[in-house]
C-alpha cells in the first residue's frame, strides 16, 4: 500500500462521511427545524474527519523525513492509525449533529482559515527565496571571502579538476558581472526611457481615441512576446547587423556585443515603460493642464511644463521597476551577451551579466559542495537583494504618488 | 509674442518626436515578426524522395516465416541503396554510393521498417514509397543554399548537384507539409527533429502550473479582498510580498526550485512536475493582483443584497461575489498562463534544457519545454535547425496568441457583466 492509495481510501471515506451526516440531518429536520441546512453537516464530518488524518499523515511524514527515518518500517502502523483517526473523528462529529449544532458557522470557519492560510504562501515564497539564497550563499563565502566575492574584478570560475593543476585556482571576483549588467540595462534604459515615455505622452495626449484603439494592443503584443524569442532576434538580425553598421564605419563590434544585447532589451521595455508611464500620466487631474492651456501654453508647454512635473514620481518610479526588469532578465543575455567576463564600458564588446553566469554555473552537473555551484546562489543573492531594493523603492514612490492625487 | 511661430514649431516637433517613438516600437515588432516568419515559414514542409523499393524475400525474410521479430532484425538499408543503384546505374565507386546514400536521412531505415510492419504482406513485391531526404537536400530544394555558388561554398557538391537535378526532372523529389515537426521529438539530425516532445513538456508544466496557482491565488485574491481584516501589520506585510513577488527576477525561482525542490526534496530533476510548480510560484502573484482587481470590480450593491437578505458573509461572497468575479478572474489566470508557458530561464536552472529524444509520458519523466526547444536550436549552427527554431517560435507565438485572445474575449464579457 502506498500514500497514495491510503489518501484515495480516505477519500472514499470522506464521500461516505458525507452521505452519513447528510442523512442523520436529513432524519432529525423531519421533526425539529435545524440551525444548518443538511449538506453542511455533512460537509462538515467529510471534511473534519479526513483533514485530521491528512493532518496526521503529513506529521508522520515530516518526522520520518528529518527526525528519524527508521519510522519507515512502520508505515503500516500510519495507515491503521489515521483510518482510526478518521473514525474516531467522524464518530465525535457524528453525535455532534443535532438540530441547534452550528455546522455552517464550523464549516465557515474552516473556510477561512483556508483561505488565510493560502495568502501566507507568498510569506512563505519569499521565505523559501532568502533561506536557499542565503544558506547557499553562506556556504560559498564561508571558502571565498565575500569582499573577495563583492570587489574582486577577475572572473574565472573553472574549478581546477585536479589538487596539483597549475594556475587555475578559479577566481570569483563579480565586478566585472556587475559592470556588465549595469552596462546592458544602461544601454536598454537609453532606448526604452525616451520611446516608451514619449509614446506614451503622444497616445494619452495627442493621439485620436481610433489610433489608441489600434496602437496600444500593438504594444502589447510586444510586451507579450517571449524573452527566447527576442534572444533569438538579437542573435540572428540584431546583432550581425550592429556588426555590419560597425564595420562600414571602421568600427570593430564583437559578435556577441553589449550593444546588441542592450538593445533588444530595450525594445522589450518599451511597453513596459510606455503602460506605466500612460497609467501615470492619466493620473494627474485635468484641472492642471486646463489651467496651463487656459493661460495660452501650447500642448507640449503643458506637457512638459505641467505634466511631466506632476508625474515625474510616478514615471521614475516607473523606470526604476523598467531597470530592475533590465537587471533580472535572463535569456536574451544567454543568448546574446557572450561568457567572456570583460571589465569594460565599452558596448562595443562582449561582456557578460550576472543572470549569464547563473545560467553558465549551474547548467549541466551541479555539486553543491563545489564553489562554483555556490557561486551561484551568491550571485541570485545579489540580483535578489538590488531587485528588492529597486521594487521597493519604486512601489514606495508610486504609492506615494497616487496617495498625492487620490 | 514675435516667438509664437518658434513656440508652434515646438509643439509641431514635439508631437513629430511622439509619432517618431510610435512609429520605432511598431517598426521594430513588424521588423522581429517578418524576420522570425520569413526564415520559419519553410519549415512547415519537408522535402521527399520517391524510391521505388523492392521489398525483397530474401532479404527481409529468407525463410518466409513472416515473424515479426525476424523481420525486424533485418537491413532495411540494404533496401535503399538497392533502389538507388537502380535509379542511378552507372554509380559504381564505394565512395560515391556512400554519398549517394546520404540524400537519404538515416530515418529512412526506420520508415521503411514501419512500412512493412504495417504491411507486411508487401514483402516480396515492390512499391514506390518517399522517403525523407537529408537536411542538406531539404535546404537546396528549399531555396538556402545556393546553386549558383562555387562549389567549395555549397553544402553541396556538384555530383550530389546533378543527382538531385536527375531527380528533379523525373519529378521524383518533392516538398509536402512537414507531419514529422508535429509528430517527433528532439534529434540530432534537423530533417527528423520536431516540436512534439518539447510541446508536451510544456504542456505537463502548465498544467501543474495551473492545477497549482490557480487555486491558491484564488483563494488569496478572495481573502485579501473579503475577509482579511483592515489595517492589520500581517495583511499589509502579505501584500507587500505579494507586489515585490510579482517583480522578482524569474532566474531567482528557479534558485528556489532548485535548492528547495530539487536538492531539499530530492524531487527528480528536469521533470515538468519541477517546472511547473516553479513556474507557478512565478505566476501567482500575477493571478492573486488580477483577480483582487476584479473581485473590487464587482459592485458592492450585490453582496450587500445577499447580506440583506440573511446570507452569511461566506455565502454571500462565494454564492454571489465570486460568480460574476470568474471571467475577471480567468483573464489574469489565462494572461499568468500565457508568461508561464514562454518562460524559460527557471526551466534553465532546474535543469529542462537537456537533448531529449523521447516524447514525455508523465510528468516526472526528463523533458523540455518549448521555450527551451527554441533555446537549444538557436545554438545550432545548421542552417536547418535555424529554420526550426524561427518554425517553433512561430507555433509558440500562435498559442500565445490564442491565450491571450481568450483573455480579451473574457475581460470584455466580465466587463459588460458589471455595467
Amino acid at each position: 500500500m502506498s500514500i497514495t492509495s491510503i489518501l484515495l481510501i480516505l477519500g472514499l471515506f470522506g464521500i461516505s462521511g458525507y452521505y452519513a451526516g447528510l442523512r442523520k440531518s436529513l432524519i432529525i429536520r423531519k421533526n425539529k427545524k435545524l440551525h444548518s441546512s443538511p449538506i453542511y453537516h455533512g460537509a462538515l464530518l467529510a471534511i473534519n474527519s479526513s483533514l485530521s488524518s491528512v493532518i496526521f499523515i503529513i506529521l508522520w511524514l515530516i518526522i520520518e523525513k528529518n527526525v528519524y527515518a527508521g519510522l519507515e518500517y512502520f508505515r503500516n502502523i500510519l495507515y491503521l492509525v489515521s483510518i482510526i483517526i478518521f473514525f474516531i473523528v467522524s464518530l465525535i462529529t457524528f453525535k455532534k449533529i443535532k438540530h441547534d449544532f452550528k455546522a455552517r458557522d464550523s464549516l465557515e470557519k474552516i473556510v477561512q482559515y483556508f483561505l488565510l492560510g493560502c495568502s501566507t504562501l507568498a510569506i512563505l515564497i519569499t521565505i523559501g527565496i532568502f533561506l536557499s539564497v542565503i544558506f547557499e550563499s553562506h556556504k560559498f563565502f564561508s571558502i571565498i571571502p565575500i569582499t573577495e566575492f563583492l570587489f574582486g574584478t577577475h572572473w574565472s570560475p573553472q574549478m581546477p579538476i585536479r589538487e596539483d593543476q597549475a594556475g587555475s585556482a578559479g577566481a570569483f571576483g563579480a565586478i566585472p558581472l556587475f559592470t556588465g549588467t549595469f552596462l546592458i540595462a544602461f544601454i536598454s534604459m537609453c532606448i526604452a526611457g525616451p520611446i516608451g515615455l514619449m509614446s506614451a505622452i503622444y497616445l494619452s495626449e495627442y493621439a485620436s481615441k481610433k489610433i489608441r484603439s489600434i496602437v496600444k494592443p500593438l504594444t502589447e503584443i510586444l510586451a507579450g512576446i517571449p524573452t527566447v524569442v527576442y534572444g533569438f532576434f538579437a542573435v540572428v538580425v540584431v546583432a550581425p547587423f550592429i556588426r555590419n553598421a560597425g564595420s562600414n564605419f571602421g568600427i570593430e563590434i564583437a559578435s556577441e556585443s553589449a550593444l546588441a544585447a542592450g538593445l533588444v532589451m530595450g525594445i522589450m521595455i518599451i511597453p513596459f515603460v510606455s503602460s506605466i508611464s500612460d497609467d501615470v500620466i492619466n493620473a494627474v487631474p485635468q484641472n492642471l493642464k486646463n489651467g496651463s492651456l487656459g493661460v495660452g501654453a501650447t500642448k507640449s508647454e503643458t506637457i512638459k511644463k505641467v505634466i511631466i512635473p506632476a508625474a515625474l514620481p510616478g514615471i521614475i518610479g516607473g523606470l526604476l521597476l523598467a531597470v530592475s526588469r533590465a537587471i533580472g532578465e535572463t535569456m536574451i543575455v544567454v543568448m546574446a551577451a557572450g561568457m567572456s567576463a570583460n571589465l569594460t564600458a565599452n558596448p562595443f564588446e562582449a561582456v557578460t551579466t550576472v543572470t549569464v553566469q547563473i545560467v553558465v554555473l549551474l547548467v549541466g552537473d551541479q555539486e553543491f559542495d563545489s564553489p562554483k555551484t555556490l557561486a551561484a546562489f551568491a550571485l541570485g543573492l545579489v540580483l535578489f537583494i538590488i531587485t528588492l531594493m529597486l521594487n521597493y523603492l519604486a512601489l514606495h514612490i508610486v504609492r506615494k504618488y497616487r496617495e498625492q492625487y487620490e | 509674442m514675435n516667438n509664437l511661430k518658434l513656440r508652434l514649431a515646438k509643439e509641431k516637433r514635439f508631437q513629430l518626436y511622439g509619432i517618431l517613438s510610435i512609429t520605432l516600437a511598431l517598426t521594430l515588432l513588424s521588423v522581429l515578426f517578418i524576420s522570425i516568419f520569413s526564415q520559419g515559414y519553410t519549415a512547415f514542409q519537408e522535402t521527399k524522395i520517391q524510391l521505388n523499393i523492392n521489398f525483397e524475400q530474401n532479404i527481409l525474410d529468407p525463410k518466409k516465416t513472416r515473424d515479426w521479430d525476424v523481420i525486424k532484425k533485418s537491413n532495411f538499408n540494404i533496401l535503399i541503396r538497392n533502389s538507388l543503384q537502380e535509379l542511378f546505374p552507372d554509380v559504381s565507386d564505394r565512395n560515391e554510393k556512400r554519398k549517394l546514400k546520404k540524400i537519404i536521412s538515416t530515418s529512412g531505415e526506420y520508415q521503411l521498417r514501419n512500412y512493412i510492419r504495417n504491411n507486411i504482406e508487401s514483402i516480396g513485391t515492390s512499391k514506390k514509397i518517399w522517403l525523407l531526404a537529408d537536411d542538406d537536400v531539404d535546404m537546396l530544394i528549399k531555396g538556402h543554399i545556393n546553386r549558383i555558388l562555387p562549389e567549395e561554398e555549397r553544402r553541396i557538391d556538384n555530383t550530389e548537384l546533378a543527382w538531385i537535378e536527375i531527380l528533379e526532372t523525373k519529378k521524383l523529389i518533392k516538398k509536402f507539409f512537414n507531419k514529422t515537426f508535429f509528430t517527433s521529438g528532439d534529434s540530432a539530425e534537423s530533417e527528423q527533429s520536431g516540436i512534439l516532445g518539447a510541446l508536451i513538456g510544456s504542456l505537463f508544466a502548465i498544467g501543474i502550473t495551473l492545477i497549482i496557482s490557480f487555486p491558491i491565488g484564488i483563494a488569496t485574491a478572495i481573502y485579501l479582498e473579503e475577509f482579511a481584516p483592515k489595517n492589520n501589520k500581517f495583511i499589509d506585510f502579505v501584500e507587500v510580498n505579494i507586489n515585490n513577488l510579482a517583480a522578482v527576477p524569474s532566474i531567482i525561482f528557479g534558485l528556489l526550485g532548485l535548492a528547495i525542490f530539487l536538492n531539499f526534496f530530492e524531487m527528480p530533476r528536469s521533470a515538468p512536475l519541477v517546472g511547473g510548480m516553479v513556474l507557478s510560484l512565478m505566476t501567482l502573484p500575477t493571478i492573486i493582483i488580477s483577480s483582487r482587481v476584479s473581485i473590487k470590480a464587482v459592485p458592492p450593491s450585490i453582496k450587500e443584497g445577499a447580506l440583506g437578505v440573511g446570507a452569511s458573509e461566506i455565502q454571500a461572497v462565494f454564492h454571489h461575489v465570486v460568480p460574476v468575479a470568474v471571467p475577471g478572474m480567468l483573464t489574469g489566470t489565462i494572461i499568468g498562463m500565457a508568461r508561464a508557458l514562454g518562460e524559460s530561464a527557471p526551466l534553465l536552472v532546474i535543469g529542462m534544457v537537456a537533448f531529449i529524444v523521447d516524447i514525455p509520458q508523465s510528468v516526472t519523466d526528463p523533458a523540455t519545454a518549448l521555450p527551451i526547444q527554441i533555446y537549444l536550436w538557436a545554438d545550432t549552427p545548421e542552417r536547418g535547425f535555424a529554420e526550426r527554431t524561427s518554425a517553433a517560435i512561430i507555433v509558440l507565438l500562435i498559442f500565445l496568441i490564442l491565450m491571450n485572445s481568450l483573455a480579451v474575449y473574457l475581460r470584455q464579457r466580465f466587463e459588460k457583466d458589471i455595467n
